[in-house]
C-alpha cells in the first residue's frame, strides 16, 4: 500500500469505480444519542488523470437511496429530502486534488438538490494494484461533513424530551475501488 | 393544467368553499378547476377497508386528486389545528404511501375563519401532513380572518389578500412547470 504524497503521484490514466466494490453511504445523528446509516446503489465516480492535472467527478442516483424501510426511503425521496423527481443526481466536481501529510485532498463542488457549495474532502489513496484478472485497481476513501440545510434539506422534527429527530450535520463517507480503463 | 380544490368545510354556506370560488376566478387561462364536492362521502379511514375495493368516497377523491395537476386546499381552523374531515381524507389520500396520489403533487393551502387569525395554525398543520405524505408543498399561507366580512362579490374584498391569493396561485401554477427534472 501506498499513501499519495504529492499531487503527481496520483497514477496517470482514467480510472472508473467498480460498483460492486464501492460504497457511497452518509450517516447523521439520529433521535439525540444515536448514529443513523444510509447509502446509495447506484453511482459512479471517474477519476482522470493525464498531462498531470488531476480530476475526480462523481455522480449519485438520489433515487437509489438505500435504508431498511420504503416508507422511510418515500419520505427521503420526497420534496422534503432529496425531492428526486426534480433532482435526480447529486454530483461532485473536483477544482484541486493535493496532498496534506499522509491524507488526500479534494477541493470540489458538491451539488444536491440544485444547490452547490464548495467542499473539502479528505481520505486515502492506495494502490494502484493487480487485478488477478488482469488490470490495476486503485482505492480511494474519502469523506466530508456538510448541513444537509445549505442544501435544502430541512426537514426536522423536535422531540418531546429537548432536542430534534435528524441532526443537521451529515458526514458522507465514499469507498471507491477503481478499475483503470485501456488506454 | 387542471387545479382540483378541496375545501375543508362541509357546511352549504362555508367561507372557505367560497374561497375556493374566488381563487379559481384568478387562475389565468387555459388552467381549469374543479371544486372536489365529495368530502363528506369520504368515510373513516380504516386500513381494513382499503385496498383495490376501497369505499367508494376514498376512490372518488383518490382519483380527483390523480386526474389533477396540482391540489388548492382552503381549511378553516378547528380547536386550532386540522378539521376532522380533511385530516381524514388527506390519511385516505396517503395510502398506498410510496405510489399515493399526492407524491409529488403541487399543492397549495389557503384558509378562511371568522376569527382574526385566518386558520393560520391550520394551514400550518396542514402543509405539515401534505410535506409527510411527499406533496410538492407551496410555501405559502393566506390567512382570511373574519371570513363573514372578507368578501366582495365573487373577490376578496382586502387588496393585499386578494394579490397574496393571486401569488399563491402563480407558484402553485408554477410548481407544476417545475415537475421535470432538472440537472443536479
Amino acid at each position: 500500500m501506498t499513501t499519495v504524497q504529492a499531487e503527481t503521484t496520483i497514477p496517470t490514466g482514467v480510472w472508473r469505480s467498480d460498483p460492486v466494490h464501492s460504497h457511497a453511504g452518509f450517516s447523521v445523528r439520529h433521535m439525540v444519542v444515536a448514529t443513523f446509516r444510509g447509502s446509495f446503489a447506484d453511482f459512479d465516480v471517474t477519476l482522470a488523470n493525464r498531462d498531470g492535472a488531476p480530476s475526480l467527478y462523481g455522480a449519485v442516483r438520489t433515487e437509489s437511496v438505500q435504508v431498511a424501510d420504503e416508507n422511510l426511503k418515500g419520505h427521503l425521496l420526497s420534496p422534503e429530502f432529496f425531492d428526486s423527481e426534480r433532482f435526480p443526481e447529486i454530483t461532485f466536481t473536483s477544482t484541486g486534488i493535493r496532498a496534506d501529510g499522509g491524507q488526500l485532498v479534494v477541493d470540489g463542488e458538491l451539488t444536491i438538490k440544485g444547490t452547490t457549495k464548495p467542499v473539502e474532502v479528505r481520505g486515502h489513496i492506495n494502490g494502484p494494484a493487480a487485478h488477478p484478472a488482469g488490470g490495476e485497481r486503485l482505492g480511494i476513501d474519502l469523506e466530508t461533513q456538510v448541513d444537509r440545510t445549505d442544501f435544502g434539506l430541512n426537514w426536522n422534527a423536535p422531540m418531546p424530551r429537548g432536542g430534534v429527530a435528524v441532526e443537521n450535520e451529515v458526514t458522507l463517507t465514499i469507498h471507491l475501488e477503481l478499475a483503470k480503463e485501456e488506454d | 393544467m387542471r387545479v382540483l380544490g378541496i375545501s375543508g368545510s362541509l357546511r352549504r354556506e362555508s367561507h372557505n368553499t367560497r374561497l375556493l370560488r374566488a381563487a379559481a376566478e384568478l387562475l389565468p387561462p387555459p388552467v381549469g378547476f374543479e371544486l372536489f364536492e365529495g368530502l363528506k362521502g369520504v368515510p373513516p379511514y380504516d386500513e381494513d377497508d382499503d385496498g383495490d375495493l376501497a369505499p367508494v368516497g376514498a376512490r372518488r377523491l383518490r382519483e380527483a386528486i390523480a386526474a389533477a395537476d396540482a391540489v388548492l386546499i382552503a381549511t378553516p381552523e378547528y380547536n386550532h389545528s386540522i378539521p376532522g374531515q380533511l385530516k381524514n381524507a388527506l390519511d385516505w389520500a396517503s395510502r398506498p404511501f410510496l405510489e399515493n396520489v399526492l407524491r409529488n403533487k403541487p399543492v397549495a393551502v389557503i384558509g378562511a375563519s371568522t376569527g382574526n387569525y385566518g386558520a393560520i395554525w391550520a394551514q400550518a398543520e396542514v402543509r405539515k401532513v401534505l410535506s409527510a405524505i411527499g406533496a410538492r408543498v407551496v410555501d405559502a399561507e393566506l390567512p382570511v380572518g373574519a371570513a363573514e366580512q372578507a368578501f366582495s362579490g365573487i373577490r376578496l374584498a382586502d387588496e393585499v389578500l386578494h394579490a397574496g391569493l393571486a401569488q399563491i396561485l402563480d407558484e402553485l401554477v408554477a410548481a407544476v412547470a417545475e415537475r421535470q427534472p432538472l440537472a443536479a
